[in-house]
């Protein structure tokens, strides 16, 4: 039930950001730096999930398939892929190497 | 007949496919990361942001908290807040349709409007990739989490995987360039350092603040990471839509 109720909390601060810049006057916004802010976080926190992703196992450090996963993805992704091949490129590397043994 | 020949509906239809079709990945993703079927659809219906829908499974699935998670997620979406700005000094929308506008104020909505030039086109582009992204999101998101929760051990099939290749997905339209490049690493330094010493999730959190920091203390490109995670306006011989004027 826990998990319901971050969910749904999350889901009401999602709309709450969506709304502010609707009802909030333009020019409490309008600061350069809110919006720097939000774009500096945006990559952070895509960067940082795409490394936990790939690294984190619970509070420790492994190296395993997934690194196979990213580098494909990467691969993938300089090869101008759509999205949904760069997800299944890195579920294949992921799959593939775990065939072979490792990770 | 008419309205297909817009530009911006046309250019709507086609960014929502694109990106209704990715919530398939979602879907699966959620479903194998321990949500059930009903909470992966709440995400898709109520929180309706990729990204963040992307980082709250992504903070279950690597054993964090449910506060992380919600963390991760909100932290993400502050940039809706931002476009909500943006569309609403274009559109202008009043009394109930700003709160309808508000929920599909998401990355592509907002570069499929902000790329057009014409007042009526930019309605229409918002609208049509606002309500298109959401019904095939919604729609797509349904089929992955059915296919996600047959599949047995997502180890096998490599979905771990898969999640890192979506982030990175979702990262690589906002590398552009020295600076966000910097800030990505930065941010995945932090994240591995902080890893041993704090509970799951909290690293992405850790990597929030320092990104936050050097937003607020550096000086550069203002719109710096607020690429759409699909532009709608790629790969045409007419960037940014322009050619519009004519047509509405």
């Amino acid at each position: 039930m826990s998990l319901w109720m971050w969910l749904l909390f999350s889901c009401l601060l999602a709309y709450a950001w969506k709304l502010l810049g609707y009802l909030v006057p333009a020019s409490v916004l309008r600061d350069p730096r809110m919006s720097r802010v939000a774009g500096t976080m945006t990559i952070g926190l895509l960067a940082s999930l795409t490394i936990v992703n790939t690294v984190a196992s619970g509070q420790t450090l492994a190296l395993d398939a997934r690194l196979g996963a990213l580098a494909a993805a990467g691969t993938a992704l300089l090869l101008r892929a759509p999205f949904l091949v760069v997800v299944l490129a890195g579920a294949g590397a992921a799959a593939g190497l775990r065939l072979l043994g490792w990770g | 007949m008419r309205l297909l020949q817009s530009p911006a509906v046309r250019v709507g239809l086609s960014i929502s496919i694109a990106t209704g079709l990715y919530g398939v990945s979602f879907g699966a993703l959620s479903v194998t990361s321990g949500l059930d079927f009903w909470q992966t659809m709440a995400l898709s219906l109520l929180l309706f942001s990729g990204g963040s829908q992307f980082a709250f499974i992504g903070v279950v699935a690597g054993g964090g908290s449910g506060v992380a998670a919600m963390g991760a997620a909100t932290l993400l979406g502050m940039r809706n807040g931002i476009y909500g700005m943006q569309v609403n000094a274009l559109l202008r929308p009043r009394g109930l349709l700003r709160f309808a506008a508000a929920h599909v104020t998401i990355d592509e909505s907002t570069a499929t409007s902000t790329g057009q030039t014409d007042p009526l086109e930019q309605k229409r582009g918002f609208w049509t990739a606002g309500l298109g992204i959401f019904v095939l999101w919604n729609l797509f998101t349904a089929v992955g989490a059915l296919a996600g929760a047959s599949l047995g051990d997502p180890k096998q099939w490599g979905l771990d995987g898969a999640a890192v290749a979506a982030f990175l997905g979702l990262l690589w339209p906002r590398l552009k360039g020295r600076e966000p490049v910097a800030i990505a690493v930065v941010c995945a330094l932090a994240t591995v350092l902080a890893v041993p010493f704090v509970p799951a999730g909290v690293p992405i959190l850790v990597a929030a603040v320092v990104a936050a920091a050097i937003g607020w203390f550096s000086h550069g490109r203002s719109d710096e990471g607020l690429e759409p995670d699909m532009d709608p306006y790629a790969e045409r011989p007419h960037p940014h839509g322009r050619p519009s004027g004519d047509a509405a």
